[in-house]
C-alpha cells in the first residue's frame, strides 16, 4: 500500500471506507518473526522463531506465560506484546483474586480486543503494533485465539503470524485436521515442523526457536533448550519428513545432523 | 454525657491456636482445626494454615474472614512477583511483604496473628511471628492464638537454646530433629486443648523440608 492523505491519523476514515493507520499497524506485525499456535482437544502449543539483532545480544522474550492455563505468543512490536501481556496477566490475576477460579480464556480475548479497540478510535492514540496469539484453557476445552492490532479476534484450530507465515500456514493447512485428536508429543512435532518451513532453509535449532505447551494436568510453561534440541535431534535423525515433497532433501538433513553435532547450538545464517 | 459506643463490631474472633518451631534444615507449622465464635463451635475441621509459595507456609488464627482476606492478597502480589522476576518468593521475603501488607491497613487492621514458617535461603528453617499490624520478628518458634499463653511458657522451656529469654538467643534455631519437634508440637496442642476451649479437634501439621512438604493430622479432644 501507499502513501494516501487518509492516512496520518487513526481517526480518519478514507473515501473507500478504510482506517490506513490500523492496517499500517497489521503490517507491523506481518514484518514481525513468526510465531504459531496449534491446538487439539486437550493441549495448546504455542512456537516462535527467536532472532536477535547480533550474536552478541540476547533474544528477544516473544512467548509470555499469563496464568497457568493462558500463554501468549507476539508478532511486531514486541514492547508492545510485553505491555499487553502485563494487562492480561493483571486481568487474570484480579479474576483469580474475585472468583477463586481460573480467568477463562474467550473472556480474556474480548476484553484484549475491546482494549486494542480503544487505540483505533481516539486521535491521540496509535494502534498496538502487536499481533497475539492467546493459547490457554479452561472448562470449556483448549482454545487458540489471535488478537489483531485492529481489535477483532478469532479462533484457530491452528495459525501463523509475521514473516514468512504463509509457509507455516500452508503446511498447517495440510494437516490441521488431525491436531484435535493429536497426542501432545505429536502436537510439538507438527509445531516445530511449522516452524522450520518459516526458516526457509535454515538449520532448525533450539537457538532459534522456542515453545511452550499447555495442557489438561500441564500448567504454561516454556521447554527449556535441551528438551527442544532432544525432539529437534529426535525428528531430523530418523530422517521425518513431513511432506512427501520433501524426501530427497532428508538423507542430507540426517548426515548434515551428524556431521554438525558439535556446533549444534550456534545457527549458521548463511547455508 | 458519656461517649456512644458502637452496637455492631466489625470483628470477631474465631479463636484457635497456630505454632510453628525452626530446624537445621525443616520447619514444622500447626494449628488446631476449631472454628468458634463467642461459646458456640462453628466447624470442627477448618484449616488455619497456608501454602503461599514453595518454602513459606503461613498459620494465622483470630477473625477468619480478615485471614482468608490477607491470604488472597498475599496470593496475588505472590503470582506479580513470580511474573515480575520469574522465580518464586523466598521466605524472607515473603515475611516483608506479609509485614508490609498488615501495616498498610494500619487504621482499619486485619484481625489476624500470623505465624509465617518456611526454608531460608540456605535451607535453614525459618519463622517469624507477626503483631495484627505487621511488627516482626524472625525467631526460632513461635505461638499465637487463643493458647499461645499456654504454649509459650512450655516452648520456651523445653527449646531452651533458641530461647530468646536467654537475651540473646544460644542459638537460631531448635537442635531437636524434626521427629522430635512434630512430638513437641503434639505435646503442645494436647496441653493447650486440656485448658484453652477454643483449642481442640483435630491438630493439622505441615513439616517443610528439603523434600518438600507434607501434612499430618491427630485427633485432640473435643469438649
Amino acid at each position: 500500500m501507499f502513501r494516501n492523505q487518509y492516512d496520518t491519523d487513526v481517526t480518519t476514515w478514507s473515501p473507500a471506507g478504510r482506517l490506513f493507520q490500523v492496517e499500517y499497524a497489521m503490517e507491523a506485525v506481518k514484518q514481525g518473526s513468526a510465531a504459531i499456535g496449534l491446538r487439539s482437544k486437550t493441549h495448546v502449543v504455542l512456537a516462535c522463531v527467536n532472532k536477535s539483532t547480533s550474536e552478541l545480544s540476547s533474544h528477544q522474550k516473544k512467548i509470555f506465560k499469563v496464568d497457568d492455563h493462558i500463554g501468549v505468543s507476539i508478532a511486531g512490536l514486541t514492547a508492545d506484546g510485553r505491555v499487553l501481556s502485563r494487562y492480561m496477566r493483571n486481568e487474570c490475576i484480579n479474576y483469580s483474586y474475585t472468583y477463586e477460579s481460573p480467568l477463562p480464556v474467550g473472556r480474556l480475548v474480548v476484553q484484549l480486543a475491546d482494549k486494542a479497540q480503544v487505540c483505533t478510535q481516539r486521535s491521540w492514540k496509535r494502534p498496538y503494533g502487536v499481533g497475539l496469539l492467546v493459547g490457554g484453557l479452561d472448562e470449556s476445552g483448549a482454545h487458540l485465539y489471535y488478537n489483531c492490532p485492529s481489535g477483532n479476534y478469532f479462533e484457530y484450530q491452528a495459525f501463523a503470524i509475521g514473516s514468512r507465515s504463509q509457509a507455516a500456514k500452508t503446511y498447517l493447512e495440510r494437516k490441521f485436521e488431525t491436531f484435535t485428536d493429536s497426542s501432545r508429543d505429536n502436537l510439538v512435532k507438527d509445531a516445530l515442523f511449522a516452524l522450520r518451513e518459516t526458516l526457509q532453509g535454515e538449520r532448525l535449532t533450539s537457538s532459534v526457536c522456542t515453545i511452550a505447551v499447555v495442557g489438561v494436568g500441564e500448567a504454561f510453561h516454556i521447554l527449556d533448550q535441551e528438551t527442544v534440541q532432544g525432539l529437534i535431534n529426535e525428528f531430523e535423525i530418523v530422517g521425518e519428513e513431513p511432506a512427501p515433497a520433501d524426501e530427497t532433501a532428508a538423507p542430507d538433513q540426517g548426515s548434515s545432523a551428524a556431521a554438525q553435532g558439535p556446533s549444534e547450538d550456534v545457527a549458521p545464517m548463511d547455508i | 454525657m458519656t461517649k456512644q459506643h458502637a452496637n455492631w463490631s466489625p470483628y470477631d474472633n474465631n479463636g484457635g491456636t497456630v505454632v510453628a518451631i525452626a530446624g537445621a534444615d525443616y520447619c514444622v507449622i500447626a494449628s488446631d482445626t476449631r472454628m468458634s465464635t463467642g461459646y458456640s463451635i462453628l466447624t470442627r475441621d477448618y484449616s488455619k494454615i497456608i501454602q503461599l509459595a514453595d518454602k513459606s507456609v503461613m498459620a494465622s488464627s483470630g477473625f477468619q474472614a480478615d485471614v482468608r482476606a490477607l491470604q488472597k492478597v498475599l496470593e496475588a502480589r505472590h503470582l506479580i512477583y513470580q511474573h515480575q522476576h520469574n522465580k518464586q518468593m523466598s521466605c524472607p521475603a515473603m515475611a516483608q511483604l506479609l509485614s508490609n501488607t498488615l501495616y498498610f491497613k494500619r487504621f482499619f487492621p486485619y484481625y489476624a496473628f500470623n505465624v509465617l514458617g518456611g526454608l531460608d535461603s540456605e535451607g535453614k528453617g525459618c519463622v517469624f511471628t507477626y503483631d495484627a499490624v505487621g511488627s516482626y520478628e524472625r525467631v526460632g518458634y513461635s505461638s499465637q492464638g487463643s493458647g499461645s499463653t499456654l504454649i509459650t511458657p512450655y516452648l520456651d522451656n523445653q527449646l531452651k537454646s533458641p530461647s530468646p529469654l536467654l537475651l540473646p538467643a544460644k542459638d537460631a534455631v531448635t537442635p531437636l530433629s524434626e521427629s522430635e519437634a512434630i512430638d513437641l508440637v503434639k505435646t503442645c496442642f494436647v496441653s493447650a486443648t486440656e485448658r484453652d476451649i477454643y483449642t481442640g479437634d483435630k491438630l493439622e501439621i505441615v513439616i517443610l523440608n528439603a523434600s518438600g512438604i507434607r501434612r499430618d493430622y491427630m485427633e485432640l479432644r473435643k469438649d
